[in-house]
């Protein structure tokens, strides 16, 4: 195991790049489920502000 | 032809979209996960080490499927783009838009991972050759439709207006490619042939080959996720949307 983490002696190498790799697309993937939640939560906003105003002016 | 023009206008619709992209999304996150875990084992435990490089060699299966996909995906966007600006339908400019911010994240990737290799190969993390400086400039490409994206307060107007950016830019695609041919370049070759033999190890190539088929349906997969919150957002106003949304769990 110890021998495979070393890479030969390129582990500063090989590792930081499988990191990157990695790391760049969670990024991606977190990027698109935070917007997805921040685009739900504002939709439903939206819904119930608009359901509000009919309901108000039905009672008027 | 009439089927393939009756799924085209399918597809075309929001909504049908909607429903299509989630049904294959996971299916895309599954083939790409499980190629990527036997790439990932094949690269890096199963083939040898390199007769002159060593285990440097094994930054070759994130940084060349990164380096395609920089390419690949720029391809997608153009034409997705190049629709977008001439029939301008929605779904176009949702998929050129969604494609230029996984570009840009490859091409970042296939940029920091070539300098991780060029240390300990070329003995430099960077020099402004062929090669490096055109995959540096599609970069920056990306980064300008994604900005010129944002910079208007109409998305529908930002999106033409970047893609005619993006069709514009894609002049810098056959520049990348045959860098390596056209100038003396510290980068090699390709190595890698669709047609005729391959100048590279079987037991290197076909782990290879299963990270470069893995980042092609991680790029679906994420692709369909961003499509899917771009259209939410863009029919706001659509019934379709607010059906959506009420079914939705909250913090789903």
């Amino acid at each position: 195991m110890d021998k495979f983490l070393a890479m030969g002696g390129y582990a500063d190498f090989v590792w930081p790049a499988y990191a990157v790799f990695f790391l760049v697309l969670a990024a991606d993937v977190l990027a698109t489920v935070l917007r997805r939640r921040r685009v739900l939560r504002e939709l439903r906003g939206r819904i119930a502000r608009r359901s509000a105003r009919q309901r108000g002016s039905v009672s008027a | 032809m009439n089927a393939f023009k009756l799924w085209y206008h399918k597809l075309g619709s929001p909504p049908y979209f909607y429903v299509f992209a989630g049904y294959i999304q996971p299916w895309l996150w599954t083939i790409a996960l499980a190629l990527a875990a036997a790439g990932l084992y094949g690269g890096l435990v199963l083939a040898p080490p390199d007769y002159q490089q060593g285990d440097a060699f094994r930054i070759i299966f994130v940084h060349v499927p990164a380096a395609w996909m920089s390419l690949f995906v720029y391809g997608v966007m153009a034409v997705s783009a190049f629709i977008a600006v001439v029939w301008r339908p929605k779904m176009a400019e949702v998929l050129a838009m969604e494609s230029a911010s996984i570009g840009a994240a490859f091409t970042l990737i296939a940029l920091v991972t070539g300098s991780l290799w060029g240390r300990p190969t070329w003995g430099t993390y960077w020099t402004w050759d062929a090669r490096l400086t055109s995959e540096l400039v599609l970069l920056f490409i990306y980064l300008g439709v994604i900005g010129l994206y944002h910079a208007f307060e109409d998305p529908r107007q930002g999106a033409r207006a970047a893609s005619f950016l993006a069709v514009v830019g894609a002049v810098n695609l056959p520049i990348v490619h045959y860098s390596v041919v056209w100038w003396n370049t510290l980068h090699q070759g390709t190595t890698v042939r669709y047609f005729g033999p391959s100048s590279i190890a079987p037991s290197m190539l076909w782990p290879l080959l299963a990270m470069t088929i893995a980042a092609k349906f991680y790029y679906g997969a994420s692709l369909m996720g961003r499509a899917r919150v771009s259209l939410l957002s863009l029919e706001r106003g659509k019934d379709w949307v607010a059906e959506i949304v009420r079914k939705e769990p909250a913090h789903g």
